[in-house]
């Protein structure tokens, strides 16, 4: 996974409140095989209107999205997470986030940010101009007009982002004791490697 | 002195990696069971992040849930296109992930291919204490083997694949006791249903089950996968067997199970997996076998169910006026009313088959019903799926074929099938099944089908009669003895 320290661009100003995971990315994108191309399928049913911000030449390629209050309810796809990261999304900003998606987007290296409504709104009104600032050291947000939000984050997620460590990683950083239980098991139950494995290797 | 224990929280012992402080512990996982839809992108993020497969020895794939059920191969020996070009994909994806990442695949030409679940405890991989994982939530049939068993979603599929581990919290414990003796016409499936029935489909949550109890003892490993495979459907992640002979006679000598010293070694160990005298358990359901009859499900979630005899029930006698409106709800799905007997409810498809009842003695109870009859004129459609090519070939060598398709049913090669209609078997909208799968959600068989859920034996009475059936009636008929 990639380290995010600070993310600096253009921002959607998108706003929407209560934008659910169907809305993120539509059901019949579930069949894929894979997790990347699903940003094509992202916000799929607001890109029919004229005028979106996703199709906003303004704003194309943005690393940052600022959406409204409860981002991410319903379904627990994790699609809604890759269809966001596969459009170049790297950090959230909205005023509050389902539980699911923020773990979703956590595993998937983007950082949500949580900031009051009234703050949300001025970065709303910034990010129609002007790039903004996302520090995740310092955990704030500042804009290029002196503006600065701080924010709260979980000590063990800023610690695996600023890393770049996914679940995964973070797992293989223990192989040393994977090792020794694999070592004693292959004292203690030798059988559990299947027969015609052990037969095959 | 060490305090008695389940025999959960010993498999769990012994597959402690690492604790954390916060009580959350790295479980060692050592079997990973890999099909095609909920793997693709899990290799995917293997291969973006350059990672491998930790065991690759310890992972098998198999197809299943995509297949069609019709035959795969021309007479050259050419795949025969797969219609729906997204389930075409995912197989591919798989034929070519598993190579790439060195892990053994059973391919849907293969005479061993089946459903996962089937094909686990064939093939000797599913072993007794062991943890057994897979991308499928009735992971929990392995369990009749005594393994500790249960699905994972996508993201702990790669994470088990590049760690061979998964974070985890332990569970409660819950016991399940039938004691007693099953009367003649009451199946495995009864019993599963009837737990269901008795405990919710939240009853579970949280916790994983033990089935015990002498009716669980003298069952058959094959009535036990059947069990297992329905903890889910009781909210259990996991149901587990203490190992016993019956558990090392159903192993021995299978392609994947230990050999020679391995074997015995195996076994003296799978001798120590049971619940200790004194063991505690946070739960404790106690159902008398004498109270299971033969089950049907009336509604739309596996819970709902009724003694073949009984009728549809009133939404007005449920206390919960939540399952007051949930049942309301079902009836309309359904296309029933309350009071109406089960027994003159018509039915138009049979399915036979799912990782719940597609086993030898599951085909061996509907053809002993079947041989000789035919299915009734109002039935559209009737088939057996097979739950693996080795089901399938042992039931030709017996000539259960012969005795399906004298009646009427298709004989087909194994999958999922209709048990979710992922292919294209599906049980078309407004139509009702008897099916022996395991869930009765809406649209689970198609969209807009009505599902009930059934042992074998009484998805061939219903096929036979053209309604839902008590099979004792047709048991009395046929061996002229009352049940």
């Amino acid at each position: 996974m990639d380290k995010l320290t600070t993310v600096e661009g253009r921002a959607y100003p998108f706003g929407m409140k209560n934008v659910d995971t169907d809305i993120v990315i539509p059901a019949h994108w579930l069949k894929t095989i894979s997790r990347t191309g699903l940003g094509k399928g992202a916000f799929e049913v607001l890109r029919k209107e004229p005028g979106n911000v996703f199709d906003d030449p303004a704003y194309a390629g943005s690393p940052i999205l600022i959406a409204g209050d409860n981002f991410g309810c319903g379904s627990s796809r994790e699609h809604a997470a890759w269809a966001l990261a596969d459009l170049g999304i790297k950090v959230v900003i909205a005023p509050s986030f389902s539980d699911i998606f923020s773990g979703n987007a956590f595993k998937n290296g983007i950082l949500t940010v949580v900031l009051p409504q009234a703050a949300v709104d001025r970065l709303m009104e910034v990010a129609r101009t002007d790039p903004i600032h996302v520090d995740l050291d310092a955990q704030s947000v500042t804009t290029p007009f002196q503006d600065r939000f701080s924010f709260e984050i979980d000590p063990f997620r800023k610690h695996c982002l600023l890393g770049g460590l996914d679940e995964i990683g973070l797992t293989l950083g223990e192989a040393d004791v994977i090792d020794r239980y694999e070592a004693t098991q292959a004292q203690e139950r030798p059988w559990i490697v299947p027969a015609s494995a052990a037969a095959v290797a | 002195m060490v305090n008695p224990r389940t025999l959960y929280e010993k498999i769990w012992d012994a597959h402690v990696v690492e604790r954390r402080p916060d009580g959350t512990c790295l479980i060692y996982i050592d079997r990973h069971l890999v099909h095609e839809v909920t793997s693709p992108q899990a290799f995917e993020g293997l291969r973006l992040a350059g990672r491998k497969v930790r065991r690759p020895d310890l992972t098998l794939a198999v197809p299943d849930h995509n297949l069609p059920t019709t035959p795969r191969r021309d007479a050259a020996g050419n795949r025969i296109p797969i219609a729906d070009p997204q389930s075409a994909e995912q197989l591919v994806a798989l034929e070519r992930n598993a190579p790439e990442f060195g892990v053994r695949l059973i391919g849907d030409a293969d005479r061993e291919q089946g459903i996962v679940h089937v094909v686990g405890p064939e093939q000797g991989f599913t072993l007794p204490g062991t943890t057994l994982v897979c991308g499928d939530s009735h992971t929990s049939s392995h369990g009749a083997l005594g393994a500790l068993a249960f699905g994972i979603g996508t993201s702990e599929v790669e994470h088990v694949l590049a760690t061979q581990t998964l974070l985890l919290k332990q569970s409660k414990t819950m016991e399940v006791v039938v004691e007693g003796e099953l009367a003649p016409g009451v199946t495995p499936k009864d019993v599963a249903l009837a737990i269901c029935g008795a405990i919710g489909t939240a009853g579970g949550t949280g916790h994983v089950m033990e089935y015990r109890g002498s009716v669980f003892r003298d069952m058959s490993i094959e009535g036990r996968l059947t069990v297992a495979n329905m903890s889910i459907e009781a909210g259990a992640r996991s149901g587990l067997f203490a190992p016993d002979e019956k558990t090392f006679a159903y192993l021995k000598g299978r392609p994947m199970a230990p050999k020679g010293a391995d074997w015995d070694a195996a076994v003296a160990y799978w001798r120590t997996l049971h619940s200790d005298e004194g063991a505690v358990f946070d739960k404790s359901v106690v159902i008398d076998a004498a109270d299971i009859v033969p089950t049907v499900t009336w509604g739309t979630s596996p819970e709902d169910v009724v003694p073949i005899t009984g009728a549809v029930p009133d939404p007005m006698s449920f206390a919960d006026p939540s399952k007051q409106a949930a049942a309301r709800k079902s009836l309309d799905y359904m296309g029933l009313t309350a009071g109406q007997r089960m027994q003159d409810v018509a039915i138009e498809h049979i399915f036979i088959g799912s990782c719940t009842n597609s086993r030898i003695e599951d085909l061996r109870a509907a053809a002993a019903l079947l041989q000789g009859r035919h299915v009734a004129p109002g039935i559209k459609h009737a088939m057996v799926v097979p739950g693996s090519g080795l089901v399938k070939a042992q039931a030709e060598e017996e000539g259960l074929d012969r005795i399906f398709l004298d009646a009427g049913f298709e004989w087909r090669e194994p999958g999922c099938s209709a048990c979710l209609g992922m292919n294209p078997d599906k049980v078309p909208a407004g139509e009702r099944c008897a099916s022996t799968s395991n869930r009765n959600f809406m649209g689970r068989q198609g969209p807009g089908s009505r599902t009930h859920l059934v042992s074998p034996a009484m998805a061939a009475a219903a096929a036979i009669t053209g309604r839902l059936t008590d099979v004792r009636e047709l048991l009395v008929t046929k061996e002229g003895m009352v049940a």
